[in-house]
């Protein structure tokens, strides 16, 4: 499959991951956070913007653990479990997120 | 991804046999692996040219290698015995997906390349020859068997249907169909030694993270050691349990045992998987290349046993296979077995009076437990019968004061797959492991209605992630799945050891 944004064509594997990470931007974010039924908001964004942050450090998307930590240090203790990352994004943080943020899918029994 | 409008079955009372519905699921097919996952693990990219006669080769390799496959595709009768025992029948109500039928998709071929009787009369005795059709329902079906072994407990014959679809799948991967989500894992594990494909600066962040949060929560200086030289105890676990929820509880359940049994123990960051996903494609050199990790990292660790976290299929693979695969262990402490199982270790602490648990600590829960598959009918985790058993709930019920068992047609021996086992706890198969969970989750609302169950802890990784993902289409809560350690965790009295 592919995500048209700004006029441009990205390819995408056969579940929406993007095939080359290097063609994110946040026009395309948008257009697959639209595909997946998320209408963004700034708290999405807040996540978005880390895992792609970690993602650079380390070549992964961070552990649930490590994600509710950061998220909870930038919006606050209340915000601060899984289960308000899956109201976020419904589907798991982790593949959900991951597709926005233009991040490969983590695999493995997760 | 809003939530897709699958067709989630209604539960019924167990035990009931579904009304059949042909082809229900013929059209369900995971994700073909392209090159870059075939061509790393020796496979061809793609489908090759001449498959039918390919397939019949290794179909007549793997009959001379393993006379089993050759004995369980010869002696069933249709007795009928297995076709109710199936959790993607019992879900689906699609007949392909009865035993006895998914066995028949290579029973045919075999018959008609294999057998004289297939070779002369052809159709009249079910012999039938490779057509695409036949190859597609092979692919397809093959991944809707998650090899648990519930079908073979029933059968007269013992016919194991897991070997079956492992060979199934080794013969598909030699012509070029493998499929994408095993294949893909296999490769990250050769690559970067888990199948998450957690690098080890990640793994080094996410573990100093964990002794952080033990820390602030405990106050206890709770390690997660980390490729230590010299340590006694190499520990192995799936990688989920850095990564994901429950299983994170759970690897600090461990941590927070080999803390206060003042264990010197590390985990691996060569063998930072515990998972063998060579076991699910029938490969053997895939398994052996990926249990040798363990002994290298074990050799590399001058370490004197290796224990095993929860995880159902590792433990199928380390109990049953670790010593032909990757052995002799011989270096290593023989006081000990080789592996052992956490929850062994956890027992035995709490036996000896090394760990103390404080039950009232989950005095909020009313808890039963699933039997990993793999783990139920393929192992023991001590020297007795039924330790798998029983070992788990001697852990349970020391740390949690309300414990209550499901049926027994769903339970020990008898227990059903979670629904995601085998290579099918992929995004693209979330319809059939719906439909799969339908017999676990009969028995679950059966103890949360009786009894007032409100967790169901597991011992398994892919089993605490398949629960949290499908248990919402029931309508129960993802909360609900706990990791055995994790309850322990939540139990377990930190300090005024020596």
């Amino acid at each position: 499959m592919s995500y048209t944004a700004g006029g441009k064509t990205v390819e995408a594997d056969e579940e929406g991951y993007l095939t080359n990470i290097n063609e994110w931007n946040e026009d395309l974010a948008g257009e697959i956070a639209k595909a997946e039924q998320i209408n963004m908001t700034a708290e999405h964004w807040e996540v978005v913007n880390f895992l792609r942050e970690y993602y650079n450090e380390y070549q992964i998307a961070p552990a649930i653990r490590v994600l509710t930590k950061a998220i909870t240090k930038k919006l606050g203790a209340e915000k601060a479990s899984n289960k308000y990352l899956y109201e976020l994004f419904p589907y798991g943080p982790a593949k959900q997120a991951c597709k926005i943020a233009g991040l490969p899918k983590p695999t493995g029994c997760v | 991804m809003a939530k897709i409008p699958y067709a989630v079955p209604t539960l019924d009372k167990l035990p009931t046999v579904p009304a059949l519905k042909p082809g229900a699921m013929s059209e369900l097919k995971s994700y073909v692996a392209v090159a870059a996952h075939q061509q790393p693990l020796g496979f061809p990219g793609e489908l090759v040219e001449n498959w039918e006669q390919a397939a019949v080769a290794k179909m007549g390799e793997l009959l001379g290698k393993y006379k089993s496959l050759r004995v369980y595709l010869d002696i069933c009768v249709k007795c009928g015995a297995c076709t109710d025992k199936c959790h993607y029948f019992l879900g689906s109500g699609d007949p392909k997906n009865m035993p006895v039928a998914r066995q028949d998709l290579m029973r045919d071929i075999y018959r008609y390349y294999f057998t004289p009787t297939g070779k002369t009369l052809g159709a009249l005795v079910g012999a039938k020859p490779w057509t695409r059709e036949r190859l597609d329902d092979w692919y397809n079906y093959f991944h809707q068997c998650s090899q648990c072994r519930r079908c073979s407990l029933f059968c007269p014959y013992g016919i194991d249907t897991a070997e079956i679809s492992m060979a199934a799948r080794e013969i598909m991967d030699s012509i070029g169909l493998g499929q994408k989500y095993c294949n893909e894992i296999i490769g990250k594990v050769h690559k970067i030694g888990n199948n998450l494909g957690l690098p080890e600066p990640a793994l080094v962040n996410t573990l100093e993270g964990l002794e952080e949060d033990v820390l602030d929560a405990t106050g206890h200086a709770v390690k997660f050691p980390l490729d230590v030289e010299g340590a006694d105890v190499l520990f192995v676990t799936p990688s989920a349990d850095f990564f994901a929820e429950p299983h994170v509880d759970g690897l600090i359940g461990y941590a927070k045992v080999f803390h206060q049994m003042g264990l010197s123990w590390t985990m691996s960051s060569y063998a930072s998987e515990a998972g063998n996903f060579g076991m699910f494609i029938g490969n053997y050199e895939q398994m052996r290349k990926i249990a040798l990790r363990i002994r290298e990292a074990a050799i590399q660790l001058k370490v004197k046993r290796i224990v095993f976290g929860e995880c159902g299929h590792a433990w199928r693979v380390a109990y049953a296979f670790l010593n032909s695969l990757a052995g002799p262990f011989d270096f290593l402490d023989p006081r000990y077995p080789v592996p052992q199982h956490i929850m062994e270790v956890t027992r035995g602490a709490i036996l000896s009076g090394a760990i103390k648990l404080d039950a009232s600590a989950n005095a909020d829960k009313v808890v039963t437990v699933h039997d990993s598959c793999n783990i139920a009918r393929a192992t023991r985790m001590g020297p007795e019968a039924g330790s798998q058993f029983e070992y788990p709930r001697f852990v349970l019920q020391s740390a949690c004061p309300k414990f209550i068992d499901m049926h027994p047609d769903a339970t020990r021996q008898r227990t059903f797959c979670c629904g995601g086992g085998g290579g099918l706890l992929t995004d693209e198969l979330i319809d059939i492991r719906i439909k799969g969970a339908k017999p676990r989750v009969e028995a679950l609302r059966d103890v949360v209605e009786q009894h007032g169950v409100t967790h169901m802890a597991s011992m398994c990784a892919i089993c605490k992630s398949q629960f949290t993902k499908v248990l919402p289409y029931y309508g129960y809560d993802m909360g609900m799945v706990q990791s055995v350690h994790q309850l322990v965790s939540n139990a377990i009295l930190l300090g005024g050891n020596s």
